[in-house]
């Protein structure tokens, strides 16, 4: 912890870049990671609170569970039971992530400075690939993979104010991420401008969620919002 | 002109007469001797020892005249089914061809009794096979078939393997019983047959689901499988086919195990011949700078190699020409320039839709000939049972554990979908006219694929259509991607990768994004112009297209309402959408306008910004594009003929040409409005003055009253217009250079409202014609809500400047009666 944050990101930089250089070689180190992490699953069942509950919860299986546990476990590097943004950064892929900054925002709400494993596991239930259960009670709450809610994950990127729309800065600043410095301050300010215009229904100038939710209503979500997580 | 007259008639007169003749002689080819050579001989009275006028030699011309007629029917076919939109909405093109095929066959046959013309292997493998598969992979949704590509493998790896054992198997146990009566086949024949029929046809598929418009995913997986099953196919045929060749009693383990390696090697082999043409290719192309007429055929001729070579190798030149199809998309996209990837794209489109129906009519054609026939019903009609029923069984059971693994599952509908889209096809045909004569069964063989590819392609394509629709399958949309999709899409794909990370999973964003950061650190890098690296994101390129395709609407609009200019002006803002046929502007056209408008306005908006920053390349190719879309009405006029150039001819005396032509034909919508007693009487007198005084200058050899009208028009309140020697007609005093302003000559500024700059001012004061009651000036909203605010037009006129070509553009833009009434805006 002697290393000044701005250091230690330098260092995952250059780490990341070497890691990008030999991508097989990363990807090898990957794998016997998940290698290692299998062998453990039992022992740590038994540290998880509430199992039955994150269950119902999530619709996550005992194995995925562990599995995340484990991944939890393994980003938690001080060993304190819950994650920190610092735990966050650390990991080299989400620092080139162009988006990086704002998906480790929306793992802490409201300004919490700490994440523990249930809100850590309800987070990343939200990209359960959905399965459509024609039995499933019409009364029963909302799963946690809906759309809707789906919707609200990619949304909350957006709207950094939280004052439920995107307003044409929020957008430009989030496209500006998005597009790096190939496009000219003009460029992205007219790109900003009919982005709004196609979406914005009742031209108040900036895109409610539902606006957000009109205009993404022809893709398909449960495809490009999901993964699969390895069993 | 009387000679050219008379072979004119002539070639009318005996029209119907050669062509009964080309039919008969057509039928008779191959016998090398006609009648209607003789026939001919006779009619033109030649005289032996003589020096003949006119011969006639047909044996000369024979073989592209017979290919050239045949591929003129199949395409007159095409036009006739689609005379009747009933017929083509229920039954796929690719089925009326072949029934088409069977009665030409029929002709023939009944003329000559012999089967002169059929799908012959080398004709379909070297010729009409690559440009479609070129086609499919050059135009491969590459996101979708990579993301897919788990499920592509299997089914065409698996599933064709499962098919062709199956098959083969159980014909052979049903032959062991007895019912198929006596065959001369053993096991190794049933397999060569199995492995041949049981290849999911790419022609076939692509032609039935283009017109089914099934999701994209339902139809990546299946056109996928059909392509890429192509490397299991020749493995198997050339497997067992040579097993057959040195008989089943001298096969040895050995073998079994050369055939799997062999698997890998064709494969693996082929995509590789394919990835290398795709980096040679792309490699090409970016330095074509300088021969961009040629440059849309690198890609056709460098994929063919891509074909060749693989199939001199003998390894899968399906597979090769695919991916270096799939690969090169990218790359070359990138580095030509936009017409000719328009050509590109037409140039393919045209060939594989060709070779489409020259394949389908020729399956329909080889079927008439007693010679290949062998009827046994056990056989053909147990064939297709066990093709049926093994590929839904083969369906289900990878369908199930693919499920396990994908995001998507493939539902129970996606599946009958698949299963009944397992169509058979020319592939097929080809493979078992290829098999060694000395198979004794190769007749039955031949007649069972030929019904097989029948069946799947007529009663399967004929069926599809309800069932889909029956079944509800989520159907695909046809529609232009929006910019939120696309932006909010691409966070997407940046927060599954984040996800992905935390949670610690490889996935399929984990890759591609290790995918794509490679390839903008190296690939690119190499393949790609200097220019073409610098903006390239897909984001950019959406909203380029949206904005070019509201700016040809907003266009194409303003001319098919009749006028070419509809919008001029400055503060007097001033829709003048003058009708042909109207003197008076119709009011409720700026209503019209007006509805399109609000999304227009922020699009010129945006052009004009790109014009801002200039400095990049693309925007002028952008802009290239803008400029060949909107000038296409008055494309056939540019008629300078160059080999090596192609409309990029800086000749001025083209540009006369061009402004000739534009000002002819904006003149032929100005005429209605003149009768329409559109001017004043001041105007009418001045025009009569100046008629007087060019005809006393005769060297006018243009004497149409309109051209007077509006040279006269455009230049009455230039002064400059005596220093021009109107030699030309009577625009062309406007187009000639000032001789004193060495940059507009050089620049060939054919734009009045650059050569009457000097004396704008009091024209654009008083214009004459503001005070005519007849001209319409729309309502303030329109106003409001006019795109094109002075601003606007002043950026857009130094672009138009630095590129020449655009000028036409501008002129169409610009009334005669108003010429100058944006000048100010354009003073350099």
């Amino acid at each position: 912890m002697s290393i000044s944050l701005e250091g230690r990101s330098h260092v995952l930089q250059c780490i990341t870049k070497l890691c990008s250089h030999c991508s097989a070689t990363a990807q090898v180190a990957d794998l016997v990671t998940v290698g290692c992490r299998m062998g453990s699953y039992s022992s740590h069942v038994s540290k998880i609170e509430d199992l039955p509950g994150i269950i119902q919860e999530t619709g996550f299986t005992k194995a995925h569970i562990c599995r995340l546990y484990n991944r939890f476990e393994e980003l938690d590097k001080s060993n304190k039971g819950s994650l920190s943004r610092e735990d966050f950064q650390q990991i080299g892929e989400l620092a080139v992530n162009p988006l990086g900054d704002r998906i480790i925002n929306a793992f802490f709400p409201d300004g919490k400075q700490t994440l523990d494993f249930r809100s850590f596991i309800r987070i990343l239930a939200c990209f359960r690939p959905t399965v459509k259960n024609k039995f499933a009670d019409p009364n029963a709450p909302e799963p946690i993979n809906s759309r809707n809610n789906k919707l609200q994950f990619a949304f909350q990127l957006y709207d950094l104010d939280r004052d439920g729309k995107i307003s044409r800065e929020e957008l430009i600043q989030v496209l500006r991420m998005m597009l790096e410095a190939q496009v000219t301050d003009d460029q992205l300010e007219s790109i900003t401008d009919r982005t709004i215009q196609e979406a914005d229904l009742d031209g108040d100038g900036a895109i409610s969620f539902e606006e957000f939710r009109k205009s993404l209503e022809n893709i398909n979500l449960e495809h490009k919002m999901s993964i699969r997580f390895l069993q | 002109m009387g000679r050219d007259r008379s072979v004119v008639s002539w070639v009318l007169l005996t029209a119907p007469h050669v062509l009964l003749c080309c039919l008969v002689a057509l039928s008779s080819a191959n016998e090398g001797h006609s009648d209607s050579d003789t026939e001919h001989g006779e009619s033109h009275g030649g005289n032996e020892t003589s020096f003949h006028i006119v011969t006639f030699r047909w044996e000369h011309v024979q073989a592209p005249y017979v290919i050239a007629l045949w591929i003129l029917v199949a395409s007159l076919g095409k036009i006739v089914f689609h005379l009747s939109e009933k017929v083509t909405s229920v039954v796929p093109e690719s089925a009326l061809l072949i029934v088409l095929g069977l009665i030409l066959g029929g002709i023939v046959w009944a003329a000559d009794h012999t089967a002169s013309f059929t799908l012959t292997p080398n004709v379909f493998f070297f010729y009409l096979l690559p440009p479609i598969v070129l086609d499919a992979g050059y135009f491969m949704p590459n996101r979708h078939f990579f993301g897919n590509l788990g499920t592509i493998l299997m089914y065409a790896v698996i599933g064709t393997v499962w098919n062709a054992a199956t098959t083969g198997l159980s014909l052979y146990g049903i032959f062991l019983t007895g019912i198929m009566g006596n065959l001369d086949a053993d096991l190794l024949h049933f397999l060569l047959f199995g492995s041949l029929i049981a290849a999911v046809d790419p022609v076939a598929v692509l032609a039935v689901f283009e017109e089914v418009h099934v999701n994209e995913v339902l139809f990546i997986i299946v056109f996928g499988e059909s392509l890429l099953n192509d490397a299991v196919t020749v493995v198997l045929y050339n497997v067992f086919s040579s097993f057959v060749q040195i008989g089943a009693e001298n096969v040895q383990g050995l073998d079994y195990f050369k055939g799997i390696v062999s698997f890998f090697v064709v494969s693996l082999g082929g995509t590789a011949v394919g990835i290398v043409f795709a980096f040679l290719l792309s490699l090409v192309t970016r330095f074509t700078k300088h021969v961009r007429v040629i440059e849309p055929g690198f890609v056709f001729v460098i994929s063919y190699l891509s074909y060749l070579t693989a199939e001199m190798l003998s390894l899968s030149a399906i597979l090769a020409i695919t991916f270096c199809g799939i690969c090169c998309q990218k790359y070359v996209k990138a580095n030509l320039c936009e017409q000719s990837i328009t050509t590109v794209r037409y140039a393919m489109k045209m060939l594989a839709s060709g070779a489409e129906t020259i394949i389908f009519m020729f399956l329909g054609i080889s079927a008439v000939n007693p010679k290949i026939w062998t009827w046994n019903t056990a056989f053909i009609l147990l064939t297709l049972v066990f093709i049926s029923v093994y590929r839904v069984i083969g369906v289900a059971v990878q369908t199930w554990i693919l499920n396990h693994y994908r995001v998507v599952q493939l539902e129970i509908i996606d599946q009958v979908v698949m299963s009944y889209g397992g169509l058979r096809g020319a592939v097929a045909f080809a493979l078992v006219v290829l098999l060694n004569d000395n198979i004794s069964e190769k007749k039955l063989f031949v007649s069972t694929t030929i019904i097989v590819v029948y069946f799947t392609v007529i009663f399967q394509g004929l069926t599809i259509k309800p069932l889909v629709k029956w079944l509800k399958v989520k159907t695909s949309q046809q529609k232009e991607p929006l910019l939120n999709e696309k932006l909010h899409g691409r966070a997407f794909d940046h927060i599954l990768s984040a996800i992905e990370d935390i949670s610690g999973q490889i996935g399929h964003h984990y890759l591609r994004d290790k995918w794509t950061n490679f390839d903008r650190k190296y690939l690119s890098k190499i393949m790609m112009r200097k220019s073409a690296q610098v903006s390239r994101d897909r984001i950019l390129s959406v909203f380029r297209e949206l904005n070019l395709k509201d700016a040809i609407s907003y266009v194409s609009e303003g001319e098919r309402r009749g006028s070419l200019a509809f919008i001029r002006s400055s503060s007097d803002v001033n829709v003048d959408f003058t009708g042909p046929r109207h003197s008076v502007v119709d009011s409720s056209v700026s209503a019209v306008l007006r509805k399109s408008t609000s999304e227009v306005c922020l699009d010129m908006q945006a052009v004009e910004n790109r014009v801002r920053s200039l400095k990049d390349r693309e925007e002028i190719v952008t802009h290239h594009m803008l400029q060949q879309h909107l000038y296409k009405p008055r494309k056939r006029y540019r008629l300078n003929y160059s080999r090596h150039k192609l409309a990029r001819s800086e000749g001025e005396q083209q540009d006369k040409e061009i402004f000739q032509r534009t000002m002819k034909k904006r003149l032929e919508n100005f005429k209605p409005t003149k009768i329409g007693n559109n001017y004043s009487s001041k105007l009418r007198n001045l025009k009569k003055e100046r008629a007087a005084k060019k005809k006393h200058s005769g060297a006018m050899s243009n004497g149409k009253l309109p051209t007077y009208s509006v040279s006269f028009h455009v230049n009455k309140d230039s002064d400059v217009e005596d220093q021009y020697d109107p030699s030309d007609g009577g625009i062309n005093f406007l187009i000639t250079p000032d001789s004193n302003n060495p940059d507009e000559a050089r620049a060939g500024i054919d734009n009045p409202s650059f050569s009457t700059e000097e004396d704008n001012s009091t024209f654009q004061m008083t214009p004459p014609w503001m005070s005519n009651e007849e001209t319409v000036i729309p309502s303030q909203r329109a106003r409001l809500q006019l795109p094109r605010s002075p601003t606007n037009f002043r950026r857009l006129t130094p672009l138009q400047l630095s590129n020449r070509s655009i000028d036409s553009f501008l002129l169409a833009d610009i009334p005669d009666e108003h010429p100058l009434s944006f000048l100010p805006e354009s003073a350099m």
